[in-house]
């Protein structure tokens, strides 16, 4: 079967882009929320934070580029819900298809939504006076981890889509993701948090991921954190694909 | 609709090799299955013959969904064996998934896609050459062709299952499952389906249809099996099931028209009889 995957898995993947082609407010819904945080945090409380960066809006868009990949994601849950719920998900697995081309055009899908979405926030955020150093291949290594991190929280959206039981459930998952950039380096430096937070700050992938994507737009060394940064994600991806491939399994059987 | 015309799709169809035209298109053999302590289906044993259109009859909770489930490849049996177009469900699933083409029982259509972007997409999974024909083909046989690029959102109930039928068809698979294809249509509708069901299985096409709908099953089915708490009580033809009951004694009964004649004449709609 697998000699049809790459065919199958193109024609879903242009079947899920339809549909967001069809509701773009998906990528807008997608895009707004981190916007507004991004909007209250520069000319909010911008002024009352001290990052020691020259500008606060610079320091916060690689925390908020992860916001948006969080709320990004929940849509691929949704979508795989609704799939599973009509009968369109059992018409697939009856067809002679490559079975993971379903579950691998959702994934794909997910990776363009929310690369566009990113897009629109970066537009925003140059707007807002961001600007960066960053040459070609700075940018290639931003995109390299922010295309990572989404593939593996996309797997991860992949379980409540195929194992819930209501539409809320399926994508009320996300609303941790969405936070634990709160907890991180994202909006204030570790340094002003007390004791157990800033440990708990320092040693979540949110951090990492952040400071090697700050490090890379402001041009600076990224030491350690880029590999600390791809591990979590490498990992996460694993994990997750390995967890998703199991429901999937149990779902189909 | 006129679904004997030589269409293009005849050529695509997978030729059945002489060793399976020998073999009935469907038998299923002890064939049990429990979901945790509930036993669904407790000995199931059936046969179709290809090119009949077979009626499993059962009330709701018989099991009649399970068995298409794992006809059709969903689900496993506990045990029991099933072949369907001469290939064992459980060892040679990928052959069975060629062969056959699956209505659910809530129409598996994509509602963002138009009508014609459903029919190809399943031709294009199907690996065919020129989705787009296939699709008009379709389109017009039932006849969806101005509804075509219309969302399926947009389409009526009776709309949609026809959409859901044509998406079967496409490829020629010689087997054909459909699971309680008119339940939640109007009348018309279902004489609709039942039309298309029939030229169908005239086509060489084999149906199991599931039903709960007894002038269904009576209307369409050259066999009919009742499913009564996971075990088939009775299968035979319509007269042999008749048989079963003592003969009926002649009296004398003014023909009264049913409802349905009543609603159908009313809304002017064509009956069965009419439209040959």
């Amino acid at each position: 079967m697998n000699r049809h995957f790459l065919g199958d898995t193109a024609v879903l993947l242009g079947r899920s882009l339809r549909h967001i082609t069809r509701s773009p407010d998906t990528i807008i819904t997608t895009a707004i929320m981190p916007i507004a945080f991004m909007l209250l945090f520069v000319y909010v409380f911008g002024g009352a934070i001290e990052t020691g960066s020259d500008s606060y809006v610079n320091y916060l868009l690689p925390g908020i580029l992860l916001i948006t990949i969080a709320s990004g994601i929940s849509y691929t849950a949704y979508r795989l819900f609704l799939d599973m719920q009509g009968g369109i998900f059992e018409r697939f697995q009856s067809m002679p298809i490559a079975r993971s081309a379903v579950l691998w055009a959702h994934v794909l899908t997910s990776l363009v939504a929310n690369l566009t979405s990113l897009v629109v926030v970066v537009g925003v955020a140059l707007l807002m006076g961001f600007r960066t150093g960053a040459g070609v291949l700075g940018w290639l290594a931003v995109v390299g981890i922010l295309v990572l991190f989404t593939l593996a929280l996309t797997w991860i959206a992949v379980i409540p889509g195929l194992t819930a039981k209501s539409v809320d459930g399926a994508s009320a998952f996300s609303y941790p993701l969405i936070f634990l950039p709160f907890i991180s380096s994202a909006f204030v430096p570790t340094e002003s948090m007390p004791g157990p937070v800033r440990a708990f700050a320092e040693h979540q992938p949110v951090t990492s991921i952040v400071n090697a994507i700050r490090d890379l737009f402001t041009r600076q060394p990224v030491g350690t954190d880029i590999w600390t940064a791809l591990a979590w994600c490498a990992g996460i991806l694993v994990v997750a694909y390995m967890f998703a491939n199991i429901s999937y399994r149990r779902r189909i059987s | 609709m006129t679904l004997r015309q030589p269409s293009m799709l005849a050529v695509m169809s997978i030729p059945p090799t002489t060793d399976q035209v020998e073999q009935p298109a469907i038998h299923v053999q002890g064939l049990e299955k429990s979901f945790k302590h509930l036993k669904v289906l407790r000995g199931v044993d059936l046969e179709v013959a290809r090119g009949s259109i077979f009626a499993l009859l059962g009330s709701n909770g018989a099991g009649k969904t399970t068995v298409v489930k794992i006809l059709s490849t969903l689900l496993k049996a506990d045990t029991g064996a099933a072949r369907v177009n001469g290939f064992d469900v459980a060892t040679q699933a990928a052959d069975v998934r060629e062969s056959i083409s699956l209505t659910g029982q809530f129409a598996a259509v994509d509602e963002i896609l138009s009508g014609r972007e459903n029919l190809v997409l399943v031709a294009r999974l199907r690996h065919l050459k020129d989705p787009g024909a296939i699709a008009d083909d379709l389109l017009r046989r039932f006849s969806l062709t101005e509804a075509g690029t219309r969302r399926v959102a947009t389409y009526s109930g009776g709309m949609r299952r026809r959409l859901d039928i044509a998406m079967s068809l496409i490829g020629n698979p010689p087997v054909i499952f459909l699971d309680e294809p008119t339940t939640g249509l109007d009348p018309e509708a279902r004489i609709e389906v039942w039309q298309a069901v029939k030229e169908l299985a005239e086509g060489g096409t084999t149906v199991l249809l599931t039903t709960q709908y007894l002038d269904e099953a009576e209307q369409l089915a050259d066999r009919i099996a009742i499913l009564h708490e996971g075990r088939i009580i009775v299968n035979g033809t319509l007269n042999e099931l008749k048989q079963l009951l003592p003969a009926p004694e002649v009296e004398y009964v003014e023909k009264q028209p049913t409802l349905e004649d009543v609603f159908l004449t009313l809304v002017g709609a064509r009956t069965d009889k009419e439209q040959r």
